[in-house]
């Protein structure tokens, strides 16, 4: 290998640097802001309210967002190196799935995205993460709470994951082309998610003492926030109806059966249902405490500079 | 098979013309004690300087200002990580494990690149520590593709691949930056005032004053002095900066006609002692995050073999 061609020289690895607009197809995300749907047909299918799609794209890319920035927090602090690699991999999953799913809302109903200053170059898939307020996002408490110990987030991922595999199963038939296409991508990426934490679940439950009462302890924390990924809010229902999208409470007794494997493996008792409030908090808008600092630092430099291009 | 206490001349002989010839040293060969010392020494304090450098950019994932950004910028701090488990592995060929090698870093006995001692308090750093800090990691290790350890060798050949692509990433986002707003130049310009002299402290001190190159370089562990790369990286990184807009913090750097290359000025070596000491800017916050997350996760990974001897127990009684 010749030093000059792989550092300095000319067809060097820095040669193209200094060329401001080269092919495109070289970067793994690409070099512009194009539209991560450009391509696709967002045209609403018959029958199908495009307030209400939009509504539902926000909520299961919500979903996505919030957990893949819990995920995300974990970068640098995992047990060990290839756990670091694995939660950053399921990060970026998530991170994709809502890119999608928000893009698609802006697509459905362009009025659901935040006005931004006139000129601002920021893509709606942007302003939507970027630019609303707690109240207007749309995601699942389970998803924000903050980040515990590495059983909470085993415990948090499985739960997750499993709602979240059976929901895209179905949703796989939709009859909007774009959330077919992306619930057939996103099951793959997420039966993964769901094995991880299932080995992880039965490796603490079986491993010492101390990971059982972690684990134990994290599946009781999080437990009363599994029925709101069952919990039909209107704008499901609707969705469901009309074919696009599915009611969660369909999915409830495949998730249910699910995780009662993973427990009956791993010797742990299911915790009782306490008598939750019911009802879709998150769905409505209405957050955890720990929404608010979530967004305060996911959101702190893109507001910080309305009109910039990143 | 003879001790490595006692070499036979023949094996040293060997191990010499191996060496002689340019070829490669393999794990079952024999080397001398040295070398393989210096070697872990070297592998080790790289694997760390990917670890650590996790941190910098790291602390800008929950805030990038885009989401393609920060599907970037996980994926690249994501690599590093990946980066840090090839060399472990390279550097367990040589008889040390990944755990020995953990222990050492956070007791202080071996090293990362002080590079990653710096604050990163912009989101403009991000995108030159891609440019600078991974252009000047890339021109260090380019080199290292062919040194004479096989397995150290070939696992630079995939990290240069990567790293060659973060810094066109780092330079893409700050291109785009300078196409931004005013505000947004004046971040890129700041940062890269602050990390122009410590990246050219990266290539180490100056040749005359270099304690353990030249050994290396006799062993073909090392392929070019610390004062020829710096050189390179400072006529290749000078005319990027033209491209981009921006002023290198130097007032000797000139374009030398007579010698073909650029002159700079002399980097503040007191200061790049000082970090080397540990009394850098960010040390004691690097290796606390460091330690912090070793000592977390200690509970998992003893769960983990305990969960693995249990398993393996039950097979064997499954098998009786």
């Amino acid at each position: 290998m010749n030093d000059d061609q792989t550092t300095g020289g000319p067809g060097g690895v820095f040669a193209g640097l200094v060329e401001a607009d080269d092919d495109a197809s070289q970067w793994a995300f690409g070099t512009g802001f194009e539209d991560p749907l450009a391509g696709v047909d967002t045209t609403v299918p018959d029958g199908a309210d495009p307030a209400a799609l939009a509504a539902y794209c926000l909520m299961l890319g919500d979903d996505a967002l919030i957990m893949s920035q819990r995920l995300a927090e974990w970068c640098s602090r995992a047990p060990d190196l290839e756990e670091d690699i694995a939660l950053a991999n399921m990060a970026l999953d998530l991170l994709g799935q809502a890119r999608l799913l928000l893009s698609r809302a802006a697509a459905a109903d362009p009025s659901v995205v935040p006005a931004l200053p006139a000129g601002s170059p920021v893509p709606a898939e942007d302003a939507l993460a970027f630019f609303r307020d707690a109240g207007d996002f749309r995601n699942v408490r389970l998803a924000e709470v903050p980040n515990g110990d590495f059983a909470h987030v085993v415990v948090r991922l499985l739960l997750f994951a499993t709602a979240r595999l059976a929901l895209l199963e179905r949703l796989r038939a939709s009859r909007d082309g774009v959330l077919a296409a992306v619930a057939a991508k996103g099951a793959k990426e997420v039966a993964y998610h769901r094995d991880w934490a299932g080995r992880w679940f039965l490796t603490l439950a079986r491993g010492t003492a101390e990971s059982r009462r972690r684990l134990v302890a994290a599946l009781g924390g999080l437990w009363p926030l599994l029925p709101e990924l069952f919990a039909p809010h209107p704008v499901e229902t609707s969705l469901a109806a009309s074919g696009a999208g599915v009611d969660p409470a369909s999915v409830r007794a495949a998730a249910d059966a699910v995780l009662a494997q993973v427990l009956a493996v791993s010797g742990v008792e299911r915790p009782d249902d306490a008598p939750a409030p019911g009802g879709t908090p998150g769905r409505d808008g209405d957050h955890t405490a720990a929404l608010g600092p979530l967004l305060a630092e996911m959101q702190e430099v893109a507001r910080a500079h309305p009109t910039g291009v990143w | 098979m003879t001790t490595r206490a006692e070499p036979d001349a023949a094996l040293r002989a060997a191990f010499d013309a191996t060496i002689g010839r340019g070829d490669r040293i393999e794990p079952r060969d024999w080397m001398p004690d040295a070398y393989r010392r210096t070697l872990v020494r070297q592998i080790a304090q790289h694997a760390h300087s990917e670890i650590i450098g996790m941190q910098p950019e790291g602390a800008w994932i929950g805030r990038a200002p885009s989401l393609r950004r920060k599907a970037i910028l996980l994926a690249k701090v994501q690599d590093e990580a990946g980066h840090g488990l090839y060399l472990y592995s390279a550097c367990e060929t040589l008889g040390v494990s990944r755990a020995e090698l953990t222990d050492l870093l956070l007791a202080g006995k071996q090293k990362y690149s002080s590079i990653f001692n710096y604050p990163t308090p912009s989101y403009a750093d991000v995108g030159t520590i891609g440019w600078l800090v991974d252009g000047a990691a890339i021109c260090n290790q380019v080199p290292l593709c062919r040194t004479s350890y096989g397995p150290y060798g070939r696992a630079m050949i995939r990290i240069c691949k990567e790293e060659s692509f973060h810094q066109r990433q780092g330079y893409e986002l700050l291109m785009t930056m300078m196409r931004g707003t005013d505000e947004q130049r004046a971040m890129v310009q700041e940062s890269v005032d602050r990390f122009w002299w410590p990246s050219l402290m990266m290539f180490g001190p100056p040749d005359a004053e270099s304690p353990n190159s030249a050994r290396s370089m006799a062993w073909g562990v090392k392929r070019n002095s610390n004062d020829e790369l710096r050189q390179k990286f400072v006529d290749m990184t000078v005319p990027q900066a033209e491209a981009l807009g921006v002023t290198l913090p130097d007032p000797e750097l000139r374009w030398n006609p007579e010698r073909g290359h650029y002159d700079f000025g002399e980097p503040d070596w007191d200061e790049f002692a000082a970090v080397l000491r540990g009394d850098g800017p960010c040390n004691a916050q690097r290796m606390a995050h460091r330690r912090a997350a070793h000592e977390d996760g200690a509970w998992v990974r003893e769960a983990a073999t305990a969960f693995a001897e249990r398993s393996a127990e039950d097979a064997r009684e499954g098998a009786r």
